[in-house]
C-alpha cells in the first residue's frame, strides 16, 4: 500500500506518493538524494544514519517515512547556512573530530540534538548522548574535544 | 635552500583539505554515487561452510522479467589473489565451497525487488563435506583437503633460527614457556563495502569506483579476471569510509561487479550489507602462540622460541604475509641475540582472513611482551627496567636482516613512565585496580611491495599551470588517514607557497600516477618523499624564472611565500603570479614528476621470506593501561591510557595524534571484546551488535605524545604512526588486569566472564593449597 506523505525535510516541505513501507533513509538517499545521511548497519546498529526529527535525534534506517509524516525531519545539509559551517561542522573540522568521515553526519547530529536540549552538558552528558554512534577511526577522543570546542567549553576554562 | 613558510607547511596542526565535505555532508562515497539508472547487482552466497557443487541452475532467474545478467564460477576460471603465487580464490566459487556466504551466483536486475527474487531462483545442488574450524581439525591426517595442493591443510610453514637460540636459553637465570590465544577479530571500517562498475560496451571500456585502499591492485585484478587489457579499464575512488586492512586486496564482490557490468554491458551498482561486509571480512586471524624466553637476573633477553598457528580462512588472501610478518617483527624492537620462529598458516572453512592494522604484529607482541612482564615480576624487576635492559643501539641491523635507523622508545617510555606516575603507583594500587605496560613497533612501508614490478615504491607527478595552482597528481589512496592533506603539506613546504595554491588529484587511473595504495603505513614516508622530489624539481623553474626577472644567479634568489627576492637586497621582489609567467614562456605547462626507491639493502636479508618486515623506518610506542575490575561482575573499566609514539618528524601533529589514538583504541577493542564466532560454520557475529566495539562509553582518555625521532630517510624525517600504536595495548591491559585481580589472562579478549572463571579459579586454587589432603580426596572421588 501507498500514501501521500506531507514531510518537511531541511525547511522545506514536500508532498510524495510512497510505499509504506518506505524507510526515511531511502526516502532521504534515494527520493531526495541527500546522500549525506549514511547507512553503516543493516538496522540500528551504528548511528550513521541519525537525522532530527523534530529536533529530537533519530536513526533513519529503523524510521518508516510514514510515521514521521508531518514532522520537520534535519540532515546534515541543513546545518550549513550560505555555505558556512555550523559550529559543530567546524569544530569537527578543525579538531579532527573527523576522520574517513562516514560516521560524521550522524555523529554531528547527535551532537545538534545534544546541545539543543543541553546547551552546556558535562562529559558524562556528551559520552552518552553519542553512544549510540560507533566511530572506528578516533578512538572519540577528538570528537569529545571538537565537541567540547563547540559549546565553548575550552574558554570557559580558562 | 632558499627560505620557506610555516603555515600549511610541514610541522602545522592541518585539519584534514577534505575535511570540510565531510562535515558538510557533502563527500560522496562509493554509495553515494549517482545510481544514473544503474542495475542492482547482488550475490548469491554459499549455505554451506564445506561443500562439492553438483550442480547450479540459472535457467529461471535468467527467464524473469528484469534480470539482465546472471552469472556464476563458469563465467570466469581465471582465479585472483594479493599474492601473486598464492592465488587460489575465484569471484565466484568454482567446484566448491569453502566457507559459509563464499559468493556462488551473482545477478543483475532492474531493481533490488527482482535481484532478490533471481537469487530465489537459482537451484544449487550441493554435496556436503566436512568443515573445520579449529587448527587440530583441518590439520589431522584424515582431514578433507581445501585446497588439493595443499595437504595438511597447511598453506605456509615457516621455520627460521637466528642466532644460537639454545646457547641461549643456556645462558639464562628464568626460563618460562607459555601459550597465549587471541581470539579473530575484524575492522568494522563504518562504511559498509560497495562497488559501481560502469561498462561501455562499444569501446569495450570499464570504469570502475569502490572502496578499495588499494585501486592499482583491483585495477590488475579486474583486468586479470575479466581478460581485458588494463587499459581499457578505469579506476576512480571516491571517498572511503575506513579500511584498517579489509581493504588492502581485491576483494570478490569488486570482481563480481565488474563481471556483471560487462554481461549486463550497463552500469552496475553493488551495496553490500553489514552482514555481507562482515562475510568479506580478511580479519586478524585467531592465533594461537607458544612462546618460551630466556632473561638474565637482570632483565636481558638471552633468547626467544615462538611458535604461532593462524587459523587463515579459507584462501590465501595475504596469509603467506602475515605468517612471516609475526615471525620477522619478532625482532627490530629490542636487542635479542637468538630467535627461532615456527609459524603455521592453516586453512579453515571461514572467510579467507587478510590484513588488519598492525599486520601480522599484534598477536605476537602480545605473547612476547605479556610473557616478558609476566617473567619481570617473577624476577622481581620493574616492566619498564627489563625493557630498558634490551634497547637497541641504533642504527643497526637485526639478526634476521632488518635496518633499525632511528629508534624512539627511550624517551617514549620515559614519558609513559612519568606520566602515568607508574613509579609511585605501581604495585600500591587498592585492590581491583591496576597499571600495565606494553611495548610496539612497525614498518613503515613494506619495502619490497607484494607485485614486483621494478618500478619505483612510489611516483607523484606534479604540474604548475597559467593559473597559478599547483595541482599534484598521487596514487596514494586517502581513506580519512589524511593521506591527500600530508602530500599538500609536504608541497606547500617546499615551495614555500600558501596551501591554498596546492591542490591534490588522488586515484584517478586516468589522471594519477601508479601508487601501490594505502597498506603497509607506506604513505607518509614513500609517497611522502616522491612529492619532496617532485617538489624540489618544479621548484627550481620557479627560481630560474626568478632569477630572470631579478637578472640574478639562481642562487641567489630566496623566497619569501607568494615573493621572490633577491637576497640580502632590500628591494622589491617578484610577485609569484610574475614568476609563472616567465616560467611559462616558451614551454607552457610544466609537470614535473618525484619517485621514491627503497634501496637493497633495506629489502631484508637473504632467507626465504626475509622481504616481509623489512622497511626503512620501524616506529616505536610505548603504552601504559590503568584499569579497574569488578571482581563480581568481572566489569572491566579502562580509566586511562598513556601512549607515547615514535612518529619521527610529525608532518601533521593533528593528524598524526589522531592516527595513534585510533591505533590504540582498536587495540583496546580487541583486547576488551571484539572475537568473531561461528557456529557450525555460520557467523554469529555478522552485526554490530553481536560484534560489539567500544563505544563513546567504553572508552578512556588517550594522553598521547608525540617522540620525533628524526628518521635519516623519511621524508623531513618522519616515519609511520598509524599502526605501531595498536600492539601494546593488549600486553598492556593484561597486566594491568592481572595486578588489580591477581591472576593472569592469556587469551584475548579479556572479557568480564574470563574474568569472573580466572578469579573462581584462583580462589579454588587458593582452597586447594591450604587444605591439600581434604581437597584432594574430593578431586579423585569427582
Amino acid at each position: 500500500m501507498s500514501s501521500i506523505i506531507n514531510i518537511t525535510v531541511n525547511r522545506k516541505p514536500h508532498e510524495h506518493l510512497l510505499p509504506d513501507s518506505t524507510l526515511l533513509i531511502d526516502y532521504l538517499r534515494d527520493t531526495l538524494r541527500l546522500t549525506g545521511t549514511k547507512q553503516g548497519c543493516d538496522g540500528g546498529e551504528c548511528g550513521a544514519c541519525t537525522v532530527l526529527v523534530d529536533g529530537r535525534p533519530m536513526p533513519a534506517c529503523i524510521t518508516l517515512l510514514k510515521s514521521v509524516a508531518g514532522c520537520h525531519i534535519e540532515t546534515i545539509e541543513s546545518l550549513a547556512t550560505q555555505g558556512r559551517m555550523s559550529r559543530l561542522q567546524r569544530a569537527f573540522h578543525e579538531n579532527l573530530g573527523t576522520q574517513c568521515g562516514f560516521c560524521t553526519p550522524g555523529m554531528i547530529m547527535s551532537a545538534e540534538g545534544l546541545l539543543r536540549r543541553n546547551p552546556q552538558p558535562d562529559e558524562m552528558e556528551i559520552r552518552q548522548a553519542l553512544s549510540g554512534n560507533i566511530c572506528r577511526c578516533t578512538g572519540y577522543v577528538k570528537i569529545l574535544e571538537s565537541v567540547n570546542a563547540a559549546i565553548g567549553a575550552d574558554e570557559e576554562a580558562r | 635552500m632558499s627560505t620557506v613558510r610555516k603555515s600549511g607547511g610541514v610541522g602545522v596542526r592541518t585539519p584534514l583539505i577534505d575535511g570540510q565535505e565531510k562535515v558538510r555532508g557533502a563527500a560522496r562515497y562509493t554509495a553515494d554515487l549517482p545510481p544514473d539508472g544503474a542495475l542492482v547487482g547482488r550475490i548469491l552466497r554459499s549455505p554451506r561452510p564445506h561443500a562439492e557443487i553438483l550442480s547450479i541452475d540459472l535457467s529461471a532467474a535468467r527467464a524473469l522479467p528484469g534480470v539482465v545478467a546472471v552469472l556464476c564460477g563458469e563465467d570466469c576460471a581465471t582465479p585472483y589473489g594479493i599474492i601473486p603465487i598464492a592465488q587460489n580464490e575465484f569471484p565466484l566459487a568454482r567446484g566448491k565451497v569453502r566457507y559459509m556466504g563464499e559468493p556462488v551466483a551473482a545477478v543483475a536486475a532492474v531493481d533490488e525487488a527482482t535481484a532478490e527474487k533471481a537469487l530465489e531462483l537459482i537451484r544449487l545442488e550441493l554435496r556436503e563435506l566436512p568443515s573445520y574450524v579449529t587448527a587440530a581439525e583441518a590439520r589431522s591426517p584424515d582431514a578433507v583437503r581445501l585446497h588439493d595442493d595443499k595437504p595438511g591443510n597447511l598453506e605456509r610453514e615457516v621455520d627460521d633460527e637466528f642466532g644460537d637460540v639454545e646457547a641461549g636459553f643456556e645462558a639464562a637465570d628464568l626460563v618460562r614457556e607459555k601459550t597465549f590465544y587471541c581470539d579473530e577479530v575484524t575492522h568494522v571500517h563504518i562504511e559498509p563495502h560497495a562497488a559501481v562498475a560502469d561498462y561501455d560496451v562499444l569501446r569495450d571500456h570499464l570504469t570502475f569506483q569502490s572502496v578499495s585502499q588499494v585501486p592499482y591492485y583491483v585495477h590488475l585484478m579486474l583486468a586479470q579476471c575479466l581478460g581485458m587489457d588494463s587499459s581499457r579499464i578505469r579506476i576512480i575512488k571516491p571517498f572511503i569510509g575506513g579500511g584498517f586492512g579489509a581493504r588492502t586486496e581485491t576483494l570478490n564482490f569488486e570482481l563480481v561487479c565488474g563481471l556483471l557490468a560487462r554481461a549486463a554491458g550497463g552500469r552496475v551498482r553493488m551495496i553490500l550489507s553489514r552482514e555481507e561486509t562482515f562475510l568479506t571480512h580478511r580479519g586478524r586471524p585467531a592465533a594461537e602462540t607458544r612462546i618460551r624466553m630466556g632473561l638474565t637476573r637482570e632483565g636481558k633477553i638471552t633468547a626467544v622460541d615462538a611458535e604461532m598457528t593462524q587459523l587463515g580462512g579459507a584462501y590465501g588472501g595475504y596469509g603467506i604475509v602475515t605468517i612471516l610478518y609475526s615471525g620477522a617483527l619478532l625482532n627490530a624492537i629490542y636487542d635479542i641475540p637468538a630467535v627461532r620462529y615456527q609459524g603455521f598458516r592453516v586453512y579453515t572453512n571461514t572467510p579467507p582472513c587478510g590484513a588488519m592494522r598492525g599486520h601480522g604484529t599484534v598477536d605476537m607482541r602480545y605473547a612476547f611482551e605479556a610473557l616478558l612482564n609476566q617473567m619481570a615480576q617473577e624476577l622481581g624487576l620493574d616492566a619498564f627496567a627489563v625493557r630498558r635492559a634490551n634497547l637497541l643501539c641504533v642504527p643497526m641491523e637485526t639478526i634476521n636482516g632488518l635496518q633499525v635507523t632511528s629508534y624512539g622508545l627511550p624517551e617514549a617510555l620515559d614519558w609513559v613512565e612519568s606520566q602515568s606516575r607508574w613509579a609511585e603507583r605501581r604495585g600500591k594500587l587498592p585492590k581491583g585496580r591496576g597499571l600495565g605496560l606494553g611495548c610496539s613497533h612497525f614498518v613503515s612501508g613494506a619495502a619490497k611491495p607484494v607485485q614486483w614490478t621494478g618500478q619505483p615504491d612510489a611516483t607523484v607527478t606534479m604540474r604548475l599551470d597559467f593559473d597559478g595552482n599547483i595541482t599534484v597528481f598521487t596514487g596514494a589512496t586517502e581513506i580519512g588517514q589524511g593521506s591527500s592533506t600530508v602530500v599538500a603539506q609536504v608541497a606547500t613546504e617546499v615551495l614555500g607557497l600558501d596551501h591554498s595554491r596546492v591542490r591534490v588529484v588522488a586515484n584517478d587511473s586516468a589522471l594519477t600516477p601508479k601508487d601501490n595504495g594505502s597498506y603497509s603505513s607506506r604513505v607518509t614516508y614513500m609517497v611522502g618523499n616522491a612529492t619532496l622530489a617532485a617538489a624540489e624539481k618544479l621548484k627550481q623553474h620557479l627560481l630560474a624564472a626568478a632569477a630572470r626577472k631579478l637578472d640574478c644567479e639562481v642562487a641567489q634568489v630566496e623566497c619569501h611565500g607568494e615573493e621572490y627576492r633577491l637576497a640580502d637586497s632590500a628591494a622589491a621582489g617578484v610577485a609569484f603570479g610574475e614568476v609563472v609567467k616567465e616560467a611559462l614562456i616558451g614551454q607552457g605547462s610544466i609537470t614535473e614528476k618525484g619517485a621514491f626507491i627503497v634501496p637493497r639493502k633495506f629489502q631484508g636479508g637473504k632467507h626465504r621470506g626475509a622481504a616481509v618486515g623489512s622497511t626503512m623506518g620501524f616506529s616505536y610506542a610505548a603504552t601504559v593501561v590503568e584499569v579497574s575490575v569488578d571482581e563480581a561482575t568481572g566489569e572491566i573499566t579502562v580509566e586511562d591510557v598513556w601512549v607515547s609514539h615514535d612518529t619521527g618528524y610529525a608532518i601533521n601533529p593533528l593528524a598524526v595524534e589522531g592516527q595513534i589514538q585510533g591505533a590504540v583504541w582498536m587495540g583496546m577493542g580487541q583486547a576488551m571484546m571484539e572475537s568473531t564466532n561461528y557456529r557450525d560454520g555460520l557467523p554469529m557475529h555478522a552485526n554490530m551488535l553481536d560484534y560489539r566495539i567500544p563505544t563513546m562509553l567504553d572508552s578512556p582518555p588517550i594522553h598521547t605524545h608525540i617522540v620525533e625521532s628524526i628518521d635519516p630517510n623519511g621524508p623531513f624525517g618522519a616515519k609511520e604512526a598509524s599502526e605501531g600504536g595498536i600492539a601494546g595495548f593488549m600486553p598492556a591491559f593484561a597486566q594491568a588486569v592481572s595486578e588489580a585481580i591477581g591472576v593472569d589472562i592469556d587469551n584475548t579478549p579479556i572479557t568480564p566472564d574470563r574474568i569472573v572463571d580466572a578469579v573462581k579459579q584462583a580462589q579454588r586454587l587458593a582452597r586447594l593449597k591450604k587444605r591439600p589432603q581434604r581437597e584432594k580426596q574430593t578431586e579423585v572421588a569427582e
